[in-house]
């Protein structure tokens, strides 16, 4: 709600600064425009964009620190026996703390420490609140007041309005930027932690995983072993099976419509095959548990094959029609990038228009199809929601489709959803998994863009 | 000798005429391939829609159950204050068993009795108290009120459980069956349209689980991510097409916007969980984080899109606005961005409609809560329409399925309508030059 008032005020500022750097530049020049080097509105627009930006900064700044130095200012006011608690402890009792000061349920009596740390925790947010209001409105009033200040006749207050504007764009732009280090260094330093618990290649090459690890040191058969082979195995095991349905699928089809087909029937099925590709993965996973899942293993059973419900096969299979669009659309693309010469040449030796394509259209096209099958097979390694809902949890180290394997994402998702604590080897493994996700696939894409790039360069 | 032999000259059983026929042969074939690629991708697709359909239409209608409910002031109000939270907390229950007894006299063991007041939902207890508590004047009186069946009644009602299936296989008993089947002939049961579906959060009960709670948070969730991802993927892509100089720097942002835009969604989930609630304590299962994730995964599709937008518009257009003097801003925001606007609203539109169907990443910031209330606000906890899919999906119970499959015709509607909007808004102001 907070957040709202300050940014009505700091708007209504603006606004009214708009009102007066236009006013004030009139008056500069007693109501004759055309003596002013900018349009009156450029020099409101001045005004308001200082009046604005410094206190919307120092709003995002207070509002991303504030919950730090608050929490840290409570613990240094704790007793010195609960500062020097190990830092799960010290995370349950803060959690405790916020708790009675926002005034929700509280797992036991709180002790007296508790609550006066609770009326502390409450006492300065309630100063950190008006603190806020107080120092933005206050910026926000000083940037409208000094820049009020230097409107005048001969101002450039467009080029200096434009060059604030370009500093907005920079600014968004560089978001990408931010966007992908921060990717880079929560992967890199969670993963970081869980290296200094497991050995790297314990991880990378060990056969054996079992996440779960012992709350107390007295259980037996949870000492937890985190080596990620079996999940590396199932993840490949599916993309294989997503593969073998997405490539040919999706080739002949890319086929038939650049070759083949009539612009009437092309305008029908690229729309057709992109609602593959739009229909939610959620739905896919429920299409694959629902539908796909006790079929497979009626079909296994038919054969006498012990099939499990939750098959590599039943995953793998959805997850192949999913990515048939990715496949047939890119390949389409670079199908039709190859020069129609090309084509009139295998004519005109006598080839029909399948010799054509398979001898001609198809070897010129080849690096950008593998480029298309790179990215498609980036695509299935990172699909999350299928295999959550049709693959199973055990980690199999099994090459039969009928059996239930687990993939990178699926344990991601049970290692971290539901689990509040940040600090066991088990969560921290979701972490390590995630780099190991993220490098493959941005790898893969790497790769594949340059394989198409240097492709399409050569027929340009 | 045919016509044909005489033109060619080629004996039709020739080894030429039969290595032609094998070539043309192929060539079908091969046609046949590709015409069987696509049939067999359309066949998924109708499969897919048919199986959800099949099993989600029963889930848009529900059945109850009539009782004469005698609103017993000794029950609900035994004091006579007709204080609202005394009200509230009755033991409505007694009342709707009460009624039930009344209908059939004859169950008198425990165990029975029990299972006759299993016909009605847990819920009965609630429906009641709204009641009484939008008319109190109802106390001391008998009325006819529509009580929801169980998810299990409900389920033998629409025909799912097979009255011809051995006792122990069967939800419903012979018992429970005889009891429905008077009630049936007496003109209790009756079936409307699910308007709980629409209206209500989530709850464990099939019978009274609503699907709106999931859908004010999708709405809150993809808000944020609209007013995050639109306004500086818009600025983003402006600066890049339209002043950027061509530099180290905005290839290192070109490269990363393209590899953003490949990373798995469930990777974003892992920075929203390691950065957003971690490291800046955001609230967990809050529409705000959840649309700030979303928001940082569709920025490249936007960025994209307008870029491509941008780049459609001729320069002619930029020469002529410069030769009237207009400055490099004035050109871009008079002239160059309303023109490529109709292009980049499409992307955003797609940007939006991939959003609203993604669910990993929200899964690690914890919006896989079961959340009963409708939420109010981007900070209140809130689940959105795919993850209550998900959640759905993963309860043991019968009646959840058709529900389910109900919760994704409900989200594929609003696809189909973002991608129609997508669509008309292409087709009407995009221009060609």
């Amino acid at each position: 709600m907070q957040i709202w008032l300050i940014l009505g005020v700091i708007l209504l500022l603006a606004a009214y600064g708009y009102q007066r750097g236009k006013g004030g530049a009139l008056a500069a020049v007693s109501g004759d425009a055309s003596q002013l080097h900018s349009l009156p509105s450029y020099h409101g627009a001045y005004v308001a964009l200082w009046a604005a930006i410094p206190a919307l900064i120092a709003c995002v700044i207070w509002l991303s620190a504030e919950h730090q130095i608050i929490e840290a200012l409570v613990v240094s006011g704790l007793s010195a026996e609960s500062q020097a608690l190990e830092p799960q402890r010290l995370a349950l009792l803060m959690s405790d703390i916020r708790n009675l000061s926002s005034g929700d349920i509280v797992r036991a009596d709180p002790s007296l420490e508790v609550q006066a740390a609770a009326a502390r925790y409450t006492e300065l947010a309630s100063i950190s609140l008006y603190a806020k209001f107080a120092v933005i409105a206050a910026l926000s009033a000083i940037c409208l007041f000094f820049a009020k200040k230097r409107i005048a006749g001969q101002f450039r207050a467009r080029n200096r309005v434009e060059r604030i504007v370009r500093y907005i764009m920079i600014a968004a732009s560089v978001i990408a930027i931010l966007t992908t280090i921060g990717l880079v260094l929560s992967l890199l330093f969670e993963a970081w932690r869980f290296f200094l618990r497991v050995p790297f290649h314990d991880f990378l090459f060990g056969t054996h995983w079992s996440p779960q690890t012992a709350i107390r040191a007295d259980q037996v058969g949870a000492s937890g072993s985190f080596g990620a082979i079996p999940i590396f195995a199932g993840t490949l095991l599916i993309t294989l099976i997503a593969m073998l349905i997405a490539v040919p699928l999706g080739l002949f089809s890319a086929i038939y419509m650049s070759e083949y087909a009539s612009p009437r029937a092309r305008g029908a099925i690229k729309p057709l095959l992109e609602v593959l590709a739009g229909v939610p993965t959620v739905v896919y996973g429920l299409f694959a548990a629902l539908t796909v899942g006790p079929y497979v293993r009626g079909f296994g059973e038919s054969f006498g094959i012990d099939a499990s419900s939750e098959s590599a096969l039943a995953a793998g299979l959805v997850m192949g029609v999913m990515i048939i669009p990715f496949v047939s659309s890119l390949s389409d693309d670079v199908i039709n990038a190859v020069p129609q010469t090309l084509r009139d040449g295998s004519y005109a030796l006598g080839a029909t228009q399948s010799e054509t394509i398979r001898q001609v259209v198809l070897p010129a096209a080849l690096p950008g199809i593998v480029g298309a099958v790179l990215l498609a097979v980036s695509r299935a390694i990172g699909e999350t929601m299928i295999v959550v809902m049709a693959a199973g949890l055990a980690a199999n180290l099994t090459a039969n489709p009928f059996e239930a394997v687990t993939t990178v994402t699926v344990q991601i998702v049970t290692l971290l959803v539901g689990d509040q604590e940040f600090d066991s080897s088990k969560t921290l493994a979701a972490f390590a998994l995630g780099l190991v996700l993220f490098f493959v696939t941005l790898a893969l894409n790497i790769i594949a863009l340059k394989v198409v790039r240097k492709y399409r360069e050569k027929y340009d | 000798m045919t016509d044909r032999e005489q033109s060619t000259g080629i004996a039709v059983d020739s080894a030429e005429v039969k290595h032609a026929r094998k070539r043309y042969r192929a060539e079908r074939r091969f046609r046949m391939y590709g015409v069987a690629a696509i049939a067999a991708a359309a066949g998924m697709l109708a499969l897919l829609v048919i199986s959800i359909v099949a099993t989600g239409w029963t889930a848009f209608y529900q059945h109850s159950i009539a009782l004469d409910v005698t609103f017993e002031a000794k029950v609900i109000d035994p004091k006579g204050g007709r204080d609202p939270s005394v009200l509230a907390r009755a033991d409505y229950r007694k009342l709707a068993r009460a009624s039930l007894r009344k209908l059939f006299p004859d169950v008198k063991k425990r165990g029975d009795k029990r299972k006759l007041y299993g016909l009605l939902s847990i819920g009965v207890d609630q429906q009641l108290a709204e009641l009484v508590a939008a008319d109190p004047s109802l106390i001391g009186q008998t009325r006819r009120v529509e009580i929801y069946a169980s998810d299990d009644v409900d389920s033998f009602l629409k025909g799912f459980i097979d009255r011809e299936a051995p006792e122990s296989d069967r939800r419903i008993k012979d018992k429970e069956i005889a009891w429905l089947d008077k009630l049936e002939t007496d003109g209790a049961i009756t079936s409307h349209l699910n308007l709980r579906f629409w209206t209500k959060g989530d709850s464990r009960e099939p019978e009274l689980a609503g699907f709106w709670g999931a859908m004010v948070g999708s709405f809150l969730t993809l808000l944020v991510t609209l007013a995050l991802s639109f306004p500086v993927g818009v600025l983003a892509a402006t600066y890049l097409e339209e002043f950027a100089p061509k530099n180290r720097w905005t290839d290192i942002i070109e490269v990363s916007i393209n590899n953003l835009a490949a990373v798995p969604s469930i990777v974003f989930g892992l920075l929203g969980l390691a950065v957003f609630l971690n490291f800046f304590g955001l609230p967990r299962s809050a529409p705000l984080v959840g649309g700030m994730v979303l928001a940082l995964m569709t920025l490249p599709t936007i960025i994209i899109a307008s870029r491509s937008a941008l780049k459609a518009v001729p320069p002619s257009i930029r020469e002529a606005a410069f030769g009237v003097g207009a400055s490099e801003l004035q050109v871009v925001t008079h002239h160059v961005v309303p023109l490529a606007l109709p292009g980049i609203l499409t992307g955003a539109i797609i940007g939006m409609a991939r959003a609203l169907g993604e669910t990993a990443p929200l899964l690690m910031i914890g919006m896989v809560a079961f959340i009963v209330d409708i939420p109010g606000s981007v900070t209140d906890p809130a689940t959105v329409m795919p993850v209550q899919i998900y959640l759905w999906a993963d309860s043991p119970e019968r009646a959840f399925v058709a529900r389910t499959s109900a919760g994704v015709m409900a989200l594929l509607g609003f696809l189909m309508l973002m991608n129609a909007l997508a669509v008309i808004l292409r087709k009407r102001f995009e221009r060609r030059w």
